[in-house]
């Protein structure tokens, strides 16, 4: 599970580095649309579209189904989803550390003005 | 304003971010309220870093914390109540403003920690950048650091249960 979320990190990220790609995801988040529609939209050869989506599903990013001779694109966000919260966490756990770090510094900051005190005197 | 600030107890909590900078980066920033060599101070000495290192917040409890903080030095940190480790070699130690070490619990081409600070007008700034080797050592030490995760937040969403629970009783 946790092997998966890293894979998936992989994946999305080789996904998202294409311009065409983002324009496919972008579209898909304002409606869903058939392979054809993309391919037309985005002056691309029906192949050439079929491969960008194969990607994109391969990331996890969109989901399709055939319906008869009709491919329907839409945004699958499961994954990414799943990358969000991942970080989240491992930003909540360094968040909470540094509170701890803050106050040792704040701490070593207290005791150096004591000591510079004490040597000044 | 700066007068009721200076009389609060603690100040201004400043952000921490977390970003992926690609498949094998990851960079966490956070500005601390001192200069560099206290901050640096307590990343450096065990019995400063432990008392941060493992947020009680979190659920996390450090069994022990050895830190030979030279280039080539060991580090070992045992977390409990499982004893679970992890170590690695200091690779580079500029007092106040640069650290480098490896992280060998998940085996050989594990991620390498670079921690650098930065001051600037009495604030540090901490950039904590850890590099994979490859995407197979991502896979792998991933795995370790993510397991280690979802095992403290099991830790967390009981402890959150068990004060839920109490709380819910009262």
């Amino acid at each position: 599970m946790v092997q998966y979320i890293w894979t998936g990190f992989d994946a999305s990220f080789a996904a998202l580095s294409d311009a065409t790609r983002r324009g496919v995801l972008e579209q898909l988040g304002r409606a869903d649309a058939s392979i054809t529609d993309l391919a037309e939209k985005f002056h691309m050869t029906l192949t050439g579209m079929k491969k960008h989506v194969g990607v994109l599903e391969q990331a996890g990013l969109v989901t399709t189904e055939k319906v008869g001779r009709v491919r329907t694109c839409r945004l699958g966000l499961r994954r990414l989803e799943e990358e969000a919260a991942w970080i989240r966490r491992y930003r909540q756990l360094w968040d909470a550390r540094f509170d701890g770090l803050d106050e040792v510094v704040e701490e070593l900051k207290r005791k150096e003005k004591v000591d510079g005190r004490k040597k000044r005197e | 304003m700066d007068a009721r600030r200076e009389s609060e107890p603690t100040p201004m909590k400043n952000r921490t971010t977390v970003e992926r900078k690609s498949e094998r980066e990851l960079v966490v920033t956070r500005t601390f309220n001192g200069p560099a060599r206290l901050v640096f101070e307590a990343w450096t000495k065990p019995e400063l870093f432990r008392r941060w290192w493992s947020p009680k917040s979190m659920g996390m409890s450090l069994r022990s914390c050895e830190m030979d903080v030279r280039v080539g030095g060991k580090y070992r940190l045992e977390f409990e109540p499982d004893a679970m480790a992890f170590f690695g070699t200091y690779l580079e130690v500029t007092p106040h403003s640069r650290l480098v070490w490896t992280n060998e619990e998940g085996g050989e081409g594990g991620p390498v920690t670079t921690v650098t600070f930065e001051e600037k007008g009495g604030k540090t700034l901490l950039v904590m950048h850890e590099l994979y080797s490859s995407k197979e050592a991502l896979d792998a030490a991933g795995t370790g650091a993510a397991d280690a995760m979802v095992e403290t937040f099991a830790q967390l969403d009981e402890l959150l249960l068990t004060l839920g629970a109490s709380v819910g009783r009262s």
